[in-house]
């Protein structure tokens, strides 16, 4: 393995380590930056150790005790010649899995802002660089390096633990942490802006930690059910544009291109989800929506009853307007496109959508497959006014002309 | 430390009795923080029309009436809790009588010796 490569999938584990070890973030990350240095000088000519992860968790560890012995003798700081004392004690710390879990649950703290714990998440366990995460969510790399300062100096400071929570707490916890890494998965999925590399990035590193959560909480089925979620996803992210950057429908997109290996997994996990779930979670019923459309041989083959069925529980454990709309959709592709727009025009009506473009999308693209074209582009037209997304926009445009012609 | 907050319009709405209700909830939950020795100590304060504020104004401190800040909600009691880290402070204010009545409670740490 390449010593980037090393650096790119083990940072988050060996970052939580020396964290747990040292007591303190800058200080810890500091001494893995250090480490990883003496890496790049010494393994291409003395070959790569047995162990690459003790290594450097080794190397890091002695970089940051003579760090703090320089600094406790300039500043004679009792707590530092202390703590320097302690380190000096201890015996080699190994990585234990639980050390990822302690990192991910501190960066996920409810008490950070939300975009502070997803770019903390990302540095940390990701081992994306500051300028890597401004990059992907569009900030100057100034106001992210800023965030992230804030972020660790409220942890020190408000003393956010370094811990898993306790049972009790664990599940409102754990469900925090799954917003952040969806959140992160969403942010490369769905964006139609940026480099589409630091997208997919984005994309593999969600993946990543959500096999970590599930590897780690075994007994969370919500956690396999967020994982399943994204693998079905994101198997199909190779044909969603086209060459030109623009949008293919679900039903248009190449089913042969789609990662069929993703897919069993994913749909493995979905089993495991809905079995050991009680009640099934959010997660774990999308996914098995999703499932349902991966595993169609083809567009008209899609079981919509099921997922009609699947929207229902749903509706029940997650009531939202936008899961109702989704619903709206299946009952038509089910039951019938007047009854969807008639779930669809309630929902108009409740005003709670007014300003989600993609509820006058389902009523245009309901209208026009009624063949009620004069509707449809007025319903395109609303959804024009709301969208900003521009690969849905020229999508929307041409659907215009279509029905306005 | 414990900053609590009160929207001191919702305050006065509610009956003598519902605001004595609160307080003595208060006092019986502070008492048992104080026995586990988590409680350090703490108060309410007196209605923010009590409040006066001092600022240096042309080199002069100068006194106003009224608080700080005009803000919906006023400071209008703190808490002292020695605890080990936030979780365990959260916990507790998650308890709190005085949140269950409509409060807010800010955490905030409180500094160990000069600023850094």
């Amino acid at each position: 393995m390449h010593i980037e490569e090393i650096f790119r999938t083990e940072h988050g584990r060996i970052l939580a380590t020396l964290i747990r070890v040292l007591g303190d973030f800058d200080v810890a990350e500091e001494a893995l930056q250090e480490a990883f240095e003496a890496a790049l000088e010494q393994w291409p000519a003395a070959g790569m150790p047995d162990n690459p992860v003790a290594w450097l968790i080794g190397t890091a560890r002695h970089k940051a005790i003579d760090r703090l012995r320089r600094r406790a003798r300039l500043a004679q700081k009792q707590d530092e010649i202390a703590r320097h004392l302690e380190l000096l004690a201890e015996e080699e710390e190994a990585p234990v899995p639980e050390d990822r879990l302690r990192l991910i649950f501190t960066c996920c703290h409810p008490a950070l802002a939300t975009e502070a714990q997803v770019a903390l998440t990302l540095r940390t366990l990701g081992g994306l660089s500051t300028e890597e995460i401004a990059r992907a969510f569009l900030v100057p790399a100034s106001t992210m390096a800023q965030r992230i300062v804030r972020a660790k100096a409220k942890i020190r400071a408000a003393r956010i633990p370094y811990q898993v929570p306790l049972d009790d707490a664990l599940t409102e916890r754990l469900e925090a942490v799954m917003v952040v890494v969806y959140l992160v998965f969403n942010e490369g999925y769905a964006a139609s802006f940026g480099d589409r590399l630091v997208r997919h990035e984005l994309c593999d590193q969600a993946i990543r930690l959500g096999r970590m959560l599930v590897e780690l909480l075994p007994s969370r089925a919500e956690s396999k059910g967020l994982l399943a979620l994204m693998l079905l996803h994101d198997a199909r992210r190779e044909t969603r544009l086209d060459g030109a950057g623009d949008i293919v429908l679900l039903e248009d997109q190449d089913r042969a291109r789609w990662d069929r290996a993703q897919i069993d997994e994913g749909a493995e996990l979905v089993e495991f989800a809905l079995r050991e779930g009680r009640p099934p979670g959010p997660y774990a019923l999308q996914a098995a929506i999703a499932a349902v459309h991966a595993q169609a041989p083809t567009a008209a083959a899609t079981d919509w009853a099921q997922i009609a069925a699947l929207y229902d529980v749903l509706a029940r454990v997650h009531p939202t307007p936008v899961v109702e709309l989704n619903r709206a959709v299946a009952v038509a592709m089910s039951a019938g496109f007047e009854r969807g727009l008639a779930l669809v025009d309630e929902l108009d009506h409740g005003g709670e959508l007014d300003s989600y473009h993609l509820l006058p999308v389902a009523r245009a693209e309901l209208l026009r497959r009624l063949g009620r074209h004069t509707e449809a582009a007025e319903s395109y037209r609303r959804a024009l006014e709301l969208v900003s997304n521009d690969a849905e926009r020229r999508y929307l445009e041409r659907r215009l002309r279509e029905v306005a012609s | 430390m414990l900053l609590i907050y009160r929207d001191e319009k919702l305050w006065e709405e509610m009956s003598a009795q519902q605001r004595v209700a609160a307080y003595q909830e208060t006092v019986d939950f502070t008492e048992g923080l104080r026995r586990s020795g988590v409680y350090q100590g703490g108060a309410p304060l007196e209605h923010v029309s009590t409040a006066t504020t001092v600022r240096m104004k042309q080199g002069k401190p100068v006194m106003t009436d009224g608080p700080f800040a005009e803000t919906k909600e006023a400071l209008g009691g703190y808490g002292i809790v020695e605890a080990k880290d936030l979780d365990e402070v959260l916990s507790i204010v998650a308890r709190h009588p005085l949140v269950r009545a409509g409060l807010s409670i800010e955490v905030r740490p409180i500094r160990e010796g000069p600023p850094q």
